[in-house]
């Protein structure tokens, strides 16, 4: 069953009470929270994720957000998170309780799911092949990754790339992809019709809004994919779009310092790390055009098939 | 005593109950077990035991990835160890490691499958200047506490405040005793150095000896008073008295005599008290018999019973019922009323509870 299938009504009833389960990629959830937010949130954007009976009796991971028991919600109402009862962050103002519910998820697989090297990079397929796109913030990579999804290329995920340990293969784990700043203004031009959520403002990463991901990439979630390449996107006024080949030891040097877990996995995180470079065409790209740059990784992914 | 039935408990006391557990108890199991630290050490035992298949698919993950992140600390505290050693090799006393590194140094059971917060070592009181700066010189440095801290630490405690270092964020607590200066029990340091143990593999390396080891873990069990890994802390109890007896038949009677002569019978009759309750570890009558002297009074027993059969238990809502969080309180102030005398006790919890909170929220490790 899909969660757009509950009726309004029945979600609450579940998210407020035991929790509503429901699957995003590999993991599966109970989400529990008594705020209308959160409710919102999972209905805008996760209509077309797996839920199943509140009776479901096995989840990785128990979450909850819900408003902290401190003095402090009698003053300014705030909401915190907790992981099965442990709560990793401080509370945040209540407005911003869904974009905290997705930090928190992130949170969640980044610690725990180590049977995956995770790094911090989103990550798109086309024809079989996909694009890893590590980027510091500010480099554009989420507007990026929307325009590209919003373009025919499917979402393996905007925040974690997971890499099988055992096959090489990238785990795709849709989910809402984070739009911060101008860049919700840019995504929602390049395509009005694709849904973005309500904006929550003055969070720690300036204002922030989540765009449903693609239907195709939430159906196809389970389907692997072979790691094409590791492009490192720059978004620059004025500049031209550029694609330039980069050192694959350089690449491998600052994907080892941006994955979540390199140093938990010992040598078996050099060796899925190395094999993962291998496979990879590693380029850095510059562009200002969201049109002319997804016109380059169309090309690409065109090359690589009929090669 | 319900609590003794929390599945993880019974998990540890009969892993092959596994085979029969529904997908709900997994679930359970899971939580309560990533709860109270044991998930790679349940993955080990269910491996020791060709369980693993048995556990369900989608379940599996969980194990594995645990066991992938207990496999690596162990390495880390390996090279650790020898990190610490280089650093104080102009100590001119060898330093002995305490607690979970100690497990790992002399490959003891009790390391297979177990998570590190800190590396703990003991070094004479005389050497505790040199060892400090010797440290900070390699670079672990006093970080993340408050000045308060700070200065109970140094004034009351039987430690430094901890050091992390400054690139690894790896955490060494310094101490020259097992117990603080003001506790209730006094167990000579100089006693536990003598029987100190050299290690064939890592030379210039000790660890105490395997009755000071067990004697050690009680006494820090029941005098810490926050016991986030409480059942952990009894899984490496029992793990070390097997390891022990299996070397030593006659090893109990040592092990009474060690805790007599070091004033530290009272937190061995606890130990093995709540290690037969949670894990059925076999102590043999003679022992309860030997430990009578020790033995605190039938109502004293009782309330003890009440108290830690909860707060042993991990800090996971199904394992709690409505006098857990009471049960937590009493032995964090029972643990403190052992370790300093009435004043100071009183001083130190009116600092703890109305103006710390104040001034630092953020304190890794309260003292």
């Amino acid at each position: 069953m899909k969660l757009l299938q509950l009726s309004h009504h029945e979600l609450r009833r579940q998210l407020s009470g035991a929790g509503i389960w429901m699957r995003t990629g590999p993991f599966s959830l109970r989400v529990q929270s008594r705020f209308p937010y959160v409710a919102e949130g999972l209905t805008e954007l996760y209509g077309q994720f797996e839920v199943r009976s509140a009776q479901e009796s096995f989840a990785d991971f128990h979450v909850s957000v819900n408003p902290p028991t401190n003095l402090r919600r009698w003053v300014r109402p705030q909401a915190a998170f907790s992981f099965d009862g442990m709560q990793p962050f401080k509370p945040l103002p209540q407005d911003q309780a869904f974009p905290m519910l997705e930090w928190g998820l992130n949170w969640c697989v980044s610690t725990q799911a180590h049977q995956y090297l995770i790094i911090h990079a989103a990550v798109v397929e086309k024809n079989g092949l996909a694009a890893i796109l590590p980027a510091p913030p500010g480099s554009g990579k989420s507007t990026l990754t929307a325009g590209l999804v919003l373009s025919g290329w499917r979402l393996l995920s905007d925040e974690l790339t997971l890499i099988n340990r055992k096959t090489g293969l990238i785990q795709p784990l849709p989910r809402p992809v984070s739009l911060k700043n101008q860049s919700i203004e840019v995504v929602r031009e390049f395509d009005p019709a694709t849904y973005i959520n309500r904006a929550s403002l003055d969070t720690i990463k300036g204002t922030v809004a989540h765009m449903r991901p693609p239907r195709d990439s939430v159906l196809r979630q389970h389907e692997t994919a072979r790691p094409g390449w590791v492009i490192f996107p720059k978004w620059e006024a004025g500049a031209r779009t550029r694609l330039t080949p980069r050192s694959k030891a350089q690449t491998f040097m600052f994907l080892a310092q941006n994955a979540f877990n390199y140093s938990h996995l010992g040598a078996d995180g050099f060796r899925v790390g190395s094999a993962l470079i291998d496979q990879s065409d590693c380029y850095d790209f510059r562009y200002s055009q969201l049109h002319e740059a997804i016109a380059e990784f169309d090309r690409l992914a065109e090359t690589a098939h009929t090669t | 005593m319900h609590l003794s039935r929390v599945l993880l408990a019974c998990t540890l006391r009969a892993p092959d109950s596994i085979t029969r557990l529904s997908l709900a108890k997994w679930d359970t199991l899971v939580r309560q077990a990533r709860a109270a630290g044991l998930l790679a050490r349940l993955a080990h035992l269910f491996r020791q035991l060709d369980l693993f298949k048995a556990i369900p698919a989608n379940v599996q993950w969980h194990f594995e990835a645990a066991e992938t992140l207990a496999d690596r600390q162990r390495t880390a505290v390996q090279w650790e160890l020898q990190q610490i050693h280089k650093a104080l090799d102009d100590l001119g006393s060898p330093f002995i490691v305490l607690k979970g590194g100690a497990y790992v140094a002399a490959n003891l059971s009790a390391a297979n499958g177990r998570l590190f917060n800190d590396i703990d070592i003991l070094v004479p009181r005389d050497k505790l200047g040199d060892a400090e700066s010797s440290l900070m010189l390699a670079g672990w440095h006093a970080t993340g506490l408050s000045e308060y801290d700070k200065r109970y630490y140094r004034r009351w405690m039987h430690e430094i405040p901890p050091l992390q270092h400054i690139q690894r964020d790896t955490v060494i607590d310094v101490h020259h005793a097992i117990l603080p200066d003001t506790a209730r029990y006094h167990p000579d340091s100089a006693k536990l150095r003598s029987r100190a143990i050299e290690l064939p593999d890592l030379p210039g390396i000790r660890v105490l000896a395997a009755e000071d080891r067990i004697l050690h873990s009680a006494t820090h069990l029941f005098h810490d008073g926050e016991l986030p890994h409480g059942l952990r802390d009894l899984t490496d109890l029992d793990l070390l008295l097997r390891d022990a007896l299996e070397a030593d038949t006659h090893f109990w009677t040592l092990l009474v005599a060690r805790a007599t002569e070091l004033q530290l019978s009272r937190p061995l009759f606890y130990a093995l008290r709540y290690l037969r309750h949670f894990l059925d570890t076999p102590v043999p009558g003679e022992v309860d018999t030997a430990l009578q002297p020790a033995t605190p009074n039938r109502f004293t027993v009782a309330l003890m019973d009440r108290v830690f059969t909860r707060a042993l238990a991990p800090t996971h809502d199904s394992c709690a019922d409505v006098y857990t969080p009471l049960a937590r309180q009493a032995a964090f102030i029972r643990a403190h009323w052992l370790r300093m005398p009435a004043h100071l006790l009183i001083l130190h919890l009116i600092h703890k509870a109305f103006i710390s909170p104040h001034l630092d929220n953020s304190t890794p490790k309260p003292a």
